[in-house]
């Protein structure tokens, strides 16, 4: 029944003379959703509105998840189109609909006529009263209640005549790629995916960074990271993840370093290298998982230590979330039975039984030059060295 | 370069199995039920492929019941005669050192309302006759033991373990999974006072998906899968005739020259044991050299734990298997060790290497040469 769907978005529309723009990133994103999907589909931009058109058989149920997806997206709305072939036939079809998407019938209801094409015969108004009485006529059990209606009618007479009732709510946001890049550090837990997916929510287009160490963290934690990323890049669109060798650069803190300042001197070096590959790419920021608290290497004080090494803005969504409410959104966007999978990464392998939880940033900076002979050199290879694999 | 020392996890399959295989599937595909001439011709290789084995096991043709593997025929021994035989007892036996595909299936059959006992094993991983002694009732229908365990080399006495069942009580059934020891030990069920053995068809260089249940005809058995009535009704669906006909061709590849083939493997396997026990703080875990399966040598690497050790070897073209598998402050610690006594901190440093006929002793003298280098440079990081 359904042929088109009509896309409503919140925010763009109040962006002035950039709307555009935001309207333009906005269509990229839905075609780049749609690619996946079974059946083909035009998009128009008119009137401030996007229209979705199926142009061959299409999957309804498979249409609609894919754009509950894109970002920017504020709402849903399944449309029917029926050619103008005069009043009777308009009252027809709007009995034909009514039976199929509210077949319990015990609803209220308003009719909401807009006359775009002004030379239709009849004004909003009288279309508005004489559809109602149609639909009162054939569904005696529906009533009319223009102040609170449970649905609402709208139908748009253009070329063709548009009606739509039922609004599927969207995931909100701003479209992908209108926010700028930023560097997100991927690891293989519950956190990072969920920050990428919140920081991409905002119109931010992404890039991965994940520090490997083998033999210590295995092929298969690089496997489940890669997943990770292909989960967040259904909401974030394509992006490369940098695959960084870590393990050098662990083992010689581990030589010449406290071994309880091990995670927190390893999380500054992963903020430099990220940072690093975060200026080549022209990313804005970097993005990470952490939340107050929540490990040795997550109090304020750790913070301190691991945002000082960095001159780009570092963004932390989940900073103030509970695990629990990091846990629900991993779920809602297919993450967390990968996240659970019981691969070592490179953060669990060398941790101290109680590694410092308030660490003196001047400390740590003192500790840290026992590396200087060694360090930069380091810091290059893996940089030059890094795998880049194309998440899509 | 790729060494592959995992021969207890799978085998690579030889040549002319795969000839096989592809043949069926691609010219003799027939279903062996249809009547025309495409199922007779499938038909042949699932007869050929039972001809084999019987003659092999020494036992009749009717006896051999093709399944998915392993873990179908330990299941089937298990639950089909457990059910068959519930009216005479609902006591089993079993040790604590089975694969699971029988130590799941006892705990499933515990979960329904029999009693199983489950036999402790000594330091080297071997069944104590005494306690199996104890543990026999009037009301035991059915005793199942592993013939060579798959983590250590622990070979059961099979022979006097059924003596011992049949001499308390000659209605009690003996089940053997033989997965690890079929291809390695000539078994004659008839002989060794065997009704069922479990046999895997990927582990003697044949198609995964491949095994079979003997099945001694004298024993009350019924089937866990059902449907159109294959295999005289005991285990429907259409047979995997491609994987019977690579199963039946790799069981006679891997008995044609056997003594041989074995004599070849026990060498390996001393040579790399003597040279592994020179290596410090090192163990090996089961039965030492003739005393074990000729395939399998189980070394836990003080101050090292097996998963990084596992993924060095591994950077190095070396496939081996970690004796217990650890993951992220998980301990799923291998209960083969623990019930041998094996030290808490040897279980996490334990690998399993594992020989076949494809194995060289140059293979060996480069898998010695990394672990000497690699085992003190590990040794230098580890967890706190």
């Amino acid at each position: 029944m359904f042929t088109a769907f009509l896309i409503k978005y919140a925010e763009i529309g109040v962006k002035g003379r950039n709307r555009y723009m935001f309207e333009n990133a906005l269509v990229d994103q839905i075609r780049f959703a749609l690619d996946k999907v079974e059946g083909e589909f035009a998009l128009r931009k008119t009137q401030g509105r996007i229209y979705v058109d199926a142009v061959s058989d299409f999957d309804f149920d498979e249409t609609v998840d894919a754009l509950k997806k894109v970002f920017g997206i504020s709402g849903i709305c399944p449309v029917v189109y029926v050619e103008d072939e005069g009043f009777e036939k308009l009252s027809e079809t709007i009995v034909d609909y009514v039976k199929k998407v509210y077949p319990e019938g015990n609803k209220t209801f308003k009719v909401c006529a807009r006359r775009a094409r002004k030379n239709y015969p009849m004004d909003s108004m009288s279309i508005n009263c004489e559809l109602g009485g149609v639909i009162l006529d054939h569904f005696p059990e529906m009533k009319v209640d223009v102040h609170n209606p449970d649905f609402e009618f709208s139908v748009e007479i253009r070329e063709k005549i548009y009606i739509y009732s039922e609004t599927i709510p969207g995931q909100g946001g701003m479209p992908v790629g209108t926010g700028g890049k930023a560097m997100l550090l991927l690891s293989g837990g519950i956190d990072s995916p969920v920050a990428g997916y919140m920081i991409s929510k905002r119109g931010v287009k992404l890039e991965a960074v994940y520090f490997h160490a083998p033999p210590y963290t295995s092929e298969r934690a690089k496997q489940k990271v890669v997943d990770l990323a292909k989960y967040v890049s259904v909401y974030s669109g394509p992006m490369k993840l940098h695959v960084i060798n870590f393990t050098d650069i662990q083992l010689a803190i581990y030589e010449k370093c406290p071994h309880d300042e091990l995670t927190i001197i390893m999380r500054r070096y992963m903020m430099r290298i990220a940072e690093t590959i975060a200026k080549e790419t022209e990313c804005l920021g970097l993005v990470t998982g952490e939340s107050i608290g929540q490990v040795a290497s997550q109090t304020m004080q750790s913070l301190i230590s691991t945002n000082e090494v960095c001159e780009l803005p570092v963004y932390r969504p989940l900073i103030a979330f509970d695990k629990q409410d990091i846990v629900d959104i991993s779920e809602k966007i297919n993450t967390y039975e990968t996240s659970i999978q019981p691969f070592e990464d490179c953060c669990t392998i060398f941790v101290a039984k109680h590694p410092v939880t308030k660490p003196n940033a001047k400390v740590i900076r003192g500790h840290e030059k026992n590396l200087d002979d060694v360090i930069d050199e380091l810091v290059k290879t893996a940089l030059e060295t890094r795998e880049i694999i194309e998440i899509e | 370069m790729e060494i592959y020392l995992d021969n207890s996890a799978t085998t690579r399959a030889q040549r002319e199995v795969v000839d096989i295989v592809s043949r069926v599937m691609y010219e003799d595909y027939g279903n062996p039920s249809s009547m025309h001439q495409k199922g007779v011709d499938a038909e042949r290789y699932v007869k050929d492929a039972k001809e084999i084995i019987a003659r092999l096991l020494k036992v009749q043709e009717k006896e051999i019941f093709f399944t998915s593997g392993g873990t179908e025929s330990d299941n089937w021994a298990l639950m089909g005669a457990a059910s068959a035989n519930s009216r005479a007892g609902r006591h089993l036996i079993t040790t604590k050192v089975e694969h699971p595909a029988v130590a799941q299936t006892m705990e499933y059959l515990e979960s329904i309302g029999y009693e199983v006992t489950y036999l402790p094993v000594d330091s080297k991983g071997v069944v104590r006759m005494d306690k199996l002694e104890e543990a026999l009732r009037p009301d035991t229908i059915l005793v199942s033991v592993m013939h060579v365990n798959n983590e250590v080399g622990a070979v059961q006495p099979v022979e006097e373990i059924g003596a011992l069942i049949k001499r308390n009580n000659p209605k009690t059934l003996f089940h053997v999974d033989a997965v690890q020891s079929f291809g390695k030990y000539k078994i004659h069920p008839k002989k060794h006072h065997i009704d069922m053995l479990s046999v895997s068809g990927h582990k003697i260089h044949g198609p995964k998906g491949t095994g079979f249940l003997y099945i001694d005809e004298k024993v009350k058995i019924k089937p866990i899968v059902f449907g159109g009535g294959q295999q005289k009704g005991m285990r429907s669906g259409t047979e995997n005739v491609p994987g019977t006909a690579g199963l039946g061709k790799a069981c006679e590849l891997i008995y044609k020259d056997l003594p041989a083939d074995v004599e070849r493997l026990y060498e390996l396997k001393r040579y790399f044991t003597d040279r592994v026990l020179e290596i410090s703080q090192v163990q090996v875990n089961g039965p030492l050299y003739e005393e074990g399966a000729p395939h399998i040598v189980s070394v836990s690497f003080g101050g090292v734990r097996s998963e990084v050790l596992l993924h060095a070897l591994e950077d190095r073209g070396i496939c081996v298997s970690a004796g217990s598998a650890c993951a992220t402050n998980k301990h799923t610690v291998s209960a083969t060790l623990k019930s041998m006594g094996v030290a808490q901190d040897m279980l996490d440093s334990t690998i399993r290497f594992s020989f076949s006929i494809f194995t060289t002793k140059e293979e060996l003298d480069y898998t010695l040469k990394c672990l000497n280098e690699l085992l003190p440079m590990l040794r230098r990081y580890t967890r706190h």
